[in-house]
């Protein structure tokens, strides 16, 4: 059911926890759903310098955070932005269908982790 | 290719039965177990066995890739062998129409018949009240239907509980949208029915009422016989899925005042395909098929006659191996004890001691998502299940672990392992290693959890 991309990143997850001094984090989804992200980022120079999660989830959704937060580490915060769901679930090799939509929001969580960011350095 | 024995070493060559290690174990779609997986595409392991489970498939053995455990013999059971020797002639030279005058109809007929008084022993039947028919959804789908339609004129009121199956609630749920009405009794914390709530809900016009025997996912036994009791003094039929509990809890369907009985070959390790509908003598159904007259016109068609005789093995096999079960308990027990004493923050889902089916273990393992828990066990060879919303196929986690009250997170974090009679103390010492490690890593990803040090 599952790609080898999607095993590798679940079984091996790249960037797996919480950045200290994040300047940036973002949470999706709900227990309800039963899937939970988690992205914290740390921004210098508008380019993505660290970044890391935490997921509550099945399979898919682990190696979506896992695979996102290679994807834009070290690219700028627009870069970064236009990254979407569609786009990791690609560079995984695809995922189940029913899982599309249910469990494929780790873009959604880096995008709230650098809207916080932004929305910090405005009030600054 | 593989040998199921080697008591019998030279079984397989006797019989040309094909026996496969990945056949045994044949798992629903929505588990992500290997043995589930193999069911959709032909395979072969080169792994030796053990001998301990020389009578039945060796679901659970060291090999080449590693140690398997099988622990979803609530999805489905590996085949008997002997169940397997009993079919194989009437899936090679005995092929005969049971409907056939000529004398190879008429082998077909008798054995046919003999089956049919095995599974009514087992439930303390008479031959002529069992319906042979596909399996337990289809039983289900029967029964309900066919005594809301057969008794349409007496009352339009239905009686079923929270946490029956899906082929019970969802055929309920359908005739409540077609001018039926539907009570869905709620069961307590623990998964039980109160006999005062089925009490209170009888109405005059109320014709039938469907309780599971035992709950599949959380292992629940209900008062049967209370209801039983119950129904017989309303006049109202009592309908009874007793998929899970047959051959592992007495059934006595005179005794429990059971009217309709639905019960399935594959969970006790017969063959997939094969049920049959208890109804008891009198007792008016109208069928949901028309044709050619077998099985009193209540499920006609050509019978399934390699199945039936599976099926009729099965519960002889299973009415010999009942005394089984209290081993089969203290195994679970421990499995239950030990994942409680090693891992903190788990729920046991479902009641404990005798209200409880001696097979099943279902807790919630807080923080951790079931899938991802189901997952990492079969990387390790163990085959679950969980009432998780990503191993149902829809967003909501197991309506059943609803019913009981659980917080939709506790839910997700639910992992069933069900037992067999092949089960081994081996197994579930295995399980007891391989579970804690792979919760503290899933715990350690969890952004619901900041206990990096889960393990007690």
């Amino acid at each position: 059911m599952y790609s080898e991309k999607v095993i590798d990143h679940f079984n091996n997850p790249r960037n797996v926890g919480e950045i200290p001094d994040a300047n940036g984090v973002g949470q999706v989804g709900n227990a309800k759903c039963g899937d939970i992200m988690r992205i914290s980022v740390l921004v210098e120079n508008d380019v993505i310098q660290d970044i890391k999660f935490k997921t509550f989830g099945c399979g898919a959704a682990v190696a979506t955070s896992s695979m996102v937060t290679e994807m834009v580490k070290g690219k700028t915060v627009q870069e970064a932005m236009s990254v979407t769901n569609k786009a990791v679930a690609e560079a995984l090799g695809g995922l189940p269908g029913e899982k599309l939509h249910c469990s494929n929001l780790a873009a959604d969580a880096v995008h709230a982790a650098l809207n916080d960011y932004t929305e910090k350095k405005m009030r600054v | 290719m593989y040998k199921l024995s080697d008591n019998h070493p030279d079984q397989s060559k006797q019989t040309g039965v094909v026996r496969q290690a990945n056949s045994v174990g044949v798992g629903q779609t929505a588990e992500v177990h290997q043995a589930g997986r193999a069911s959709h595409a032909s395979h072969t392991s080169q792994a030796s066995h053990t001998s301990h489970a020389s009578q039945i498939g060796p679901a659970n053995h060291t090999g080449a890739a590693g140690r398997r455990v099988y622990l979803d013999n609530s999805a489905t059971t590996p085949q008997d062998y002997r169940v397997t020797e009993a079919m194989m002639a009437f899936m090679t030279e005995t092929y005969g129409n049971p409907s056939s005058v000529h004398q190879f109809g008429r082998v077909a007929r008798t054995a046919v018949e003999k089956a049919r008084g095995q599974v009514a022993d087992l439930i303390g039947a008479t031959p002529e009240e069992i319906v042979f028919l596909s399996g337990g959804t289809e039983a289900n789908n029967l029964a309900i239907q066919g005594v809301a339609h057969a008794r349409a004129n007496k009352g339009h009121h239905l009686i079923t509980t929270a946490i029956e199956h899906h082929a019970v609630l969802d055929v309920m749920e359908d005739l409540a949208k077609n001018g039926y009405e539907l009570t869905v009794l709620p069961v307590d914390s623990e998964g039980l029915v109160s006999v005062a709530e089925v009490q209170a809900a009888i109405r005059p016009d109320t014709i039938l009422i469907s309780v599971m025997h035992a709950n599949n996912e959380i292992g629940s036994i209900q008062p049967i016989a209370e209801i039983g009791t119950l129904a017989r003094e309303n006049g109202v039929l009592f309908h009874v899925d007793a998929v899970q509990s047959l051959g592992k809890l007495p059934i006595s369907v005179i005794d429990m005042n059971i009217d309709m009985l639905s019960v399935s070959g594959h969970k006790i390790y017969g063959p997939k395909g094969i049920g049959a509908l208890y109804i008891r003598k009198g007792v008016k159904i109208k069928p949901m098929t028309l044709g050619g007259g077998q099985e009193r016109n209540i499920r006609p068609g050509t019978e399934n006659v390699a199945g039936i005789i599976g099926f009729g093995e099965a519960c002889r096999l299973a009415a010999e191996g009942m005394g089984g079960a209290f081993a089969v308990e203290l195994l679970r027990d421990k499995l239950l004890n030990g994942i409680v004493e090693r891992i903190s923050d788990v729920v046991v889902n479902g009641p404990l001691g005798d209200k409880r089916m001696p097979n099943n273990v279902n807790v919630s393992i807080k923080f951790v998502e079931g899938e991802s828990l189901l997952l990492s066990l079969d990387m390790q060879g163990i085959a679950a299940s969980s009432g998780s919303a990503c191993t149902s196929g829809s967003l909501d986690p197991s309506h059943v672990l609803m019913a009981i009250g659980l917080p939709h997170e506790i839910a997700h974090g639910s992992l069933r392992l069900t037992l067999g009679k092949q089960t081994t103390e081996e197994d579930v010492d295995y399980v007891l290693e391989k579970l804690p490690p792979i919760v503290e890593r899933l715990r350690a990803m969890s952004p619901l959890c900041d206990c990096a040090a889960s393990q007690h």
